[in-house]
């Protein structure tokens, strides 16, 4: 098996850039509703990335939290994606953004109830059912601070795994923007997480808040990885050892030359790894 | 389900989409206006790239508007967000703000037009040469199969020609002459391709699409009183990739 180190975000700017790439264990993660065409060329560029690095597959839309049944059209055309590129990971998020036949572009939150706790583990079930292996859920960055929660994050997140078989994806940018905007330690969540259950881990920049500054930071995912993000990754890989790691930049895209150097930044917590390998 | 987390999901959609509640005490929290921009900014940015002639024609603060007003009328229902905008092009016809500009719809449809295109499946293309090898019984009996990639459009104003120069950064030539316009989009070799066609050539990629054969299409173009050669025509639709093959009519 081909051994995942660090990997980038893949953007049809950098498609030939990805395509020429020969880093050491290097990958590259999309977002799998960008690439549920059937045809063209952008299918025709995934699929040529594909042979020549392994795939992550990361879901933005499946509503794993949503009220509403999971979009039986969407789950088919997810099983479709991983059976055509069968990819080294699959992931999605502990959060809703489905309601009434809408789908709202964003990962909603919700209290964590006993009642929620089925329902997600249903859905997640039926979402590894349909494409034959487990996935990944991913901790959502939180803004609000709501009432009604039977469990933390923690526990619930390791629930749903205990009970589904599916793996944790670890958002180390979330912890930090969730841990600021809610009032709670990031360096307590990063040092309670699971590490047995983490299969990959998302590192990310944020914003503040234009209004409220540095009390409401947003997940906007359009700068480098700040290193307030890097010592919570090095506390956590300190513990746990490294995991396939993902650097995220969706907006304000720099040169892929300067994403591969925050990449090298990454790959370099694999040395010792290998090194005892 | 229970009924407790349905409520909550159905006020907190409530509270994105037409504001805080005194009843709903986390929607007052600042970070309830994050969730609510992001939303609404997603499906306008998703809008803006799926229709970027649009865009450009308005500018970013009448597009926005625009655009939020859509927004607000027809939430996307689908994840798949590249899908999302099929209902723009009838809902800037009949925006009085934006009446002035007839065109509009019509570019908004092209645009469009160019994203299915480009996602449709991949199919071969019907090469001249072996339309040319058939007899002339065979072809007019057979069945010409429009490619999954194309796309044909008419206009009663110029919305192509303005959609064309802007596509390709041109400007305008004035005065523009106020006619109909009929557009083909294609994808030979990967790339999304446009032309201009007569209405004639529209009304015989409908006709084909409808499963009709070669001189049932001919028939029913001529009929409508569009002006059509197919001698004319039809080499030049092969040529731009219009057709995947051509069967034989089962009748």
């Amino acid at each position: 098996m081909t051994l995942l180190g660090a990997g980038l975000g893949l953007k049809p700017e950098h498609y030939e850039e990805a395509l020429r790439c020969s880093a050491d264990a290097m990958w590259f993660e999309v977002h799998a509703e960008n690439y549920m065409a059937v045809g063209g060329p952008r299918r025709t560029w995934l699929e040529a990335i594909r042979r020549e690095h392994p795939l992550s597959l990361h879901g933005v839309s499946l509503s794993l939290a949503g009220a509403e049944p999971i979009d039986a059209r969407a789950l088919q055309a997810l099983a479709a994606l991983v059976r055509e590129l069968q990819p080294a990971l699959v992931s999605e998020h502990l959060a809703w953004s489905r309601f009434a036949s809408a789908y709202l572009p964003d990962l909603l939150p919700f209290p964590r109830s006993r009642a929620m706790l089925a329902l997600v583990c249903a859905h997640v079930a039926e979402v590894q059912d349909a494409i034959g292996r487990p996935i990944a859920i991913e901790n959502p960055s939180h803004y609000l601070r709501l009432e009604g929660h039977d469990f933390d994050e923690i526990e619930f997140l390791a629930a749903i795994a205990r009970r589904t078989g599916c793996a944790l994806l670890l958002d180390i940018n979330n912890v930090h923007v969730s841990a600021v905007n809610t009032g709670t330690s990031a360096a307590d969540y990063v040092d309670r997480f699971p590490a047995e259950l983490v299969s990959e881990i998302h590192l990310a920049g944020h914003r503040q808040d234009p209004v409220h500054g540095a009390r409401l930071l947003i997940d906007s995912h359009d700068a480098p990885v700040p290193a307030v993000v890097w010592g919570l990754f090095d506390r956590f890989v300190e513990r746990a050892g490294p995991r396939p790691t993902l650097i995220e930049r969706d907006a304000a895209l720099p040169a892929f030359s300067v994403l591969m150097q925050e990449r090298e930044a990454a790959q370099r917590r694999f040395a010792p790894l290998e090194e005892t390998a | 389900m229970s009924a407790e987390m349905h409520q909550f999901q159905s006020s907190f959609v409530r509270a994105l989409l037409q504001g805080p509640e005194p009843a709903l005490p986390w929607s007052h929290q600042p970070g309830f206006d994050v969730y609510r921009n992001t939303v609404l900014r997603g499906a306008i940015d998703a809008l803006a790239a799926n229709l970027p002639t649009v865009h450009r024609l308005l500018g970013d603060d009448a597009f926005d508007a625009a655009a939020g007003a859509f927004v607000r009328a027809q939430l996307p229902r689908d994840g798949r967000l590249v899908r999302y905008g099929a209902g723009l092009p009838e809902f800037l016809a009949a925006s009085a703000q934006l009446a002035e500009l007839d065109y509009l719809p019509g570019v908004a449809a092209l645009d469009l037009a160019w994203i299915e295109s480009h996602l449709a499946a991949d199919a071969p293309v019907l090469a001249t040469s072996d339309v040319f090898a058939l007899t002339a019984e065979q072809l007019l009996h057979g069945c010409l199969v429009p490619h999954p990639s194309a796309r044909w459009l008419s206009f009663p104003v110029p919305a192509f020609t303005i959609w064309r120069h802007e596509r390709a950064g041109q400007r305008l030539e004035e005065p523009l002459s106020w006619r109909t316009e009929s557009a083909l989009l294609t994808r030979p070799e990967g790339r999304v391709r446009w032309r201009a066609i007569d209405a004639g050539e529209a009304e015989f990629l409908a006709a084909c699409a409808s499963g009709r054969s070669c001189d049932d299409a001919l028939e029913s173009v001529l009929a409508g009183g569009s002006g059509f050669d197919l001698a004319l025509s039809l080499p030049r639709l092969l040529q731009a990739g219009a057709f995947t093959r051509i069967d034989s009519d089962p009748s």
